[in-house]
């Protein structure tokens, strides 16, 4: 496999043209829960994401929703991450978040552990991208967007 | 790369490269390649590069980079002080590059003012506006003052460097500003000239070249625009002067910025031009060593132009790579660059024959440069930069600093291919190749 085919995986290709989560899903959230949105920006290429972010009483993520606009990898990355943060407890999505930004410092290697990686599911597809210096924050304007969000929502100071 | 023993100096003819009358021949084209170290590297796993994004920033020819270590190795010195031989020597460079540049742009070396880069050089300008309107600069600066009811021109095709300048002079001073549209096919619709500037315009900002569609912008309508309501014109020319003949006082604009790293230059350096008595008027912006007359504890006088406008220790190196470069490119011939780069303009073009592939600016050569936007159906410019990328083709994606032109267009971003006068025919083909494949690559329909 060339390395341009290592960035781009079918899988990837797939997220970006089925995005999971696409979509904004209003925030009115149901008794306890805890909602936040984020919206960022990677000024350099004119990605952008809106995301928001439903948690509920117990620190688990109850829904992510959002809309964004950009190249296959920064929308097909917040995708791979809907899927994956969607029902897990926040200790959770902040270990995922790290081994994700593990990933992306990895220059291509991965992380060398198995469990990791298979705790990372589709989003180990990205790791060709990590080969690629310019492309790397493309991957991780979305993990930017829900870690923000999250600490908008206030759930981060209560869990 | 090759080692030259490093003699050449400002002044000297460049070398290895014949004047042209017409466009460049096919073995003059070698001879200019073989000028650029870089163009041999090869990318992305022993590819040949293709390097199509001189407008962002071009390559530089050995004989730039031979200056510049010269000058490190020969005559490094401070310039316009000291008494001793290496400061003459500097001096002597200094000056000469200054005058060099200028005999390349239609200038007298008295109008050249050395800047760190075209975006300071438009920004000296719009601060001098501003000390003006905070009273600096005495009777002489009256024309450089602003107030609440003045009007500031610009377009929408420019880069943010001629934008943002003029959108923080005016929230400074109360100044409104206001704009020019863009056409659909890319170029300044000036339909509505005479109701955009008026009596209350004091300043027609605007690109000779837009780095986006590679427009030309009518000078001359601007210009005559502007004297009608005794407006000054400020001519950002970063993309003309690499690529065409500019003569600034045939264009008769008061004020031009350019960069020296787009014209075959190095970085850090730039130049701002400026009407002899414009800038005698103008109030400086950077103020300390180097730019005064008398300094007692109460007060400064300050040096003409153009030393007034450089303040503190000066991007000698540089600025002499830039004289070398302007006397490389003006060898060669300006006008015969300039129909060379018309036939890659004609070459880029067909990419528009490309099923899903729109160009963003005029599809004809007349009046454009090689400079040529795209957006790929169903594939972002991210994307099809990267796979241009993997075949060895270098083209910029992103907004490439105007954001309200992509705005206007309903993009976010486009991928742009640009030409300098190394580039070839060949080059410009592999790149229409490569972007022939892209949609089915990504399985956009």
């Amino acid at each position: 496999m060339s390395t341009l085919e290592q960035m781009y995986q079918q899988v990837i290709l797939d997220h970006a043209k089925r995005p999971v989560g696409r979509g904004l899903v209003d925030l009115a959230s149901a008794e306890g829960h805890r909602a936040g949105e984020s919206h960022q920006v990677n000024p350099t290429c004119g990605d952008e994401v809106t995301l928001r972010v439903d948690v509920t009483p117990e620190g688990t993520v109850a829904g992510v929703s959002w809309e964004g606009q950009g190249c296959s990898i920064s929308q097909a990355s917040v995708s791979v991450m809907t899927s994956l943060v969607e029902g897990a407890p926040l200790a959770e999505v902040a270990r995922l978040d790290g081994l994700f930004h593990d990933l992306m410092s990895s220059r291509g290697k991965g992380l060398g552990d198995d469990d990791a990686e298979d705790s990372l599911g589709d989003a180990t597809a990205f790791t060709g991208v990590s080969q690629y210096p310019a492309r790397i924050k493309c991957a991780l304007l979305g993990w930017a967007a829900l870690k923000d969000s999250l600490a908008r929502s206030g759930a981060l100071a209560t869990s | 790369m090759t080692t030259t023993t490093a003699t050449v100096r400002p002044g000297d003819p460049a070398p290895q490269v014949q004047p042209a009358d017409g466009s460049l021949s096919t073995t003059e084209l070698a001879a200019v390649r073989a000028d650029f170290p870089l163009l041999e590297r090869t990318v992305r796993g022993g590819q040949p590069l293709v390097y199509l994004d001189s407008a962002a920033t071009s390559q530089k020819p050995q004989v730039v980079l031979d200056t510049e270590v010269d000058f490190y190795e020969q005559r490094n010195a401070a310039v316009h002080r000291g008494a001793h031989q290496l400061a003459e020597e500097a001096t002597e460079a200094f000056e000469q590059a200054r005058a060099a540049v200028a005999a390349f742009v239609g200038a007298d070396e008295g109008e050249i003012v050395w800047q760190p880069g075209a975006t300071a050089a438009i920004n000296v300008v719009a601060y001098a506006f501003s000390n003006a309107s905070l009273g600096r600069g005495g009777e002489a600066a009256e024309r450089f003052r602003l107030a609440a009811g003045d009007e500031i021109v610009v377009t929408e095709a420019e880069h943010h460097a001629n934008l943002v300048p003029w959108q923080e002079l005016c929230a400074r001073t109360g100044a409104t500003l206001r704009w020019i549209p863009v056409a659909d096919d890319g170029r300044l619709d000036l339909s509505g000239l005479d109701e955009i500037v008026t009596e209350r315009t004091k300043v027609l900002a605007f690109g000779h070249v837009s780095n986006v569609t590679g427009a030309v912008a009518p000078v001359a309508a601007l210009v005559a625009a502007a004297r009608r309501v005794g407006a000054l014109t400020v001519l950002d020319a970063c993309q003309s002067v690499p690529n065409m003949p500019v003569d600034f006082h045939e264009l008769g604009v008061d004020f031009a910025a350019f960069s020296g790293h787009k014209m075959l230059g190095p970085t850090g350096v730039g130049a701002l031009y400026g009407r002899r008595e414009l800038l005698e008027a103008m109030p400086p912006t950077l103020t300390g060593g180097s730019m005064v007359e008398v300094v007692t504890m109460e007060s400064t006088t300050y040096a003409p132009p153009p030393q007034r406008f450089e303040a503190g220790t000066q991007m000698v190196a540089q600025a002499v790579g830039m004289g070398c470069a302007a006397q490389y490119l003006g060898e060669l011939g300006m006008a015969g660059v300039a129909r060379h780069e018309t036939e890659l303009a004609a070459e880029m073009l067909k990419i528009a024959e490309i099923p899903g592939v729109r160009v963003i600016g005029p599809l004809d050569t007349a009046n454009r440069l090689a400079v040529v936007s795209f957006v790929v159906d169903g594939v972002h410019a991210h994307d099809v930069g990267q796979v241009l990328d993997d075949k060895g083709i270098a083209v910029r994606v992103g907004h490439h600093c105007a954001q309200p032109l992509h705005r206007r267009f309903g993009v976010a971003a486009t991928a742009r291919a640009s030409a300098s006068v190394y580039t070839t025919v060949e080059e410009v083909v592999a790149f229409r190749e490569a972007l022939a494949g892209v949609r089915a690559f990504f399985g956009a329909e």
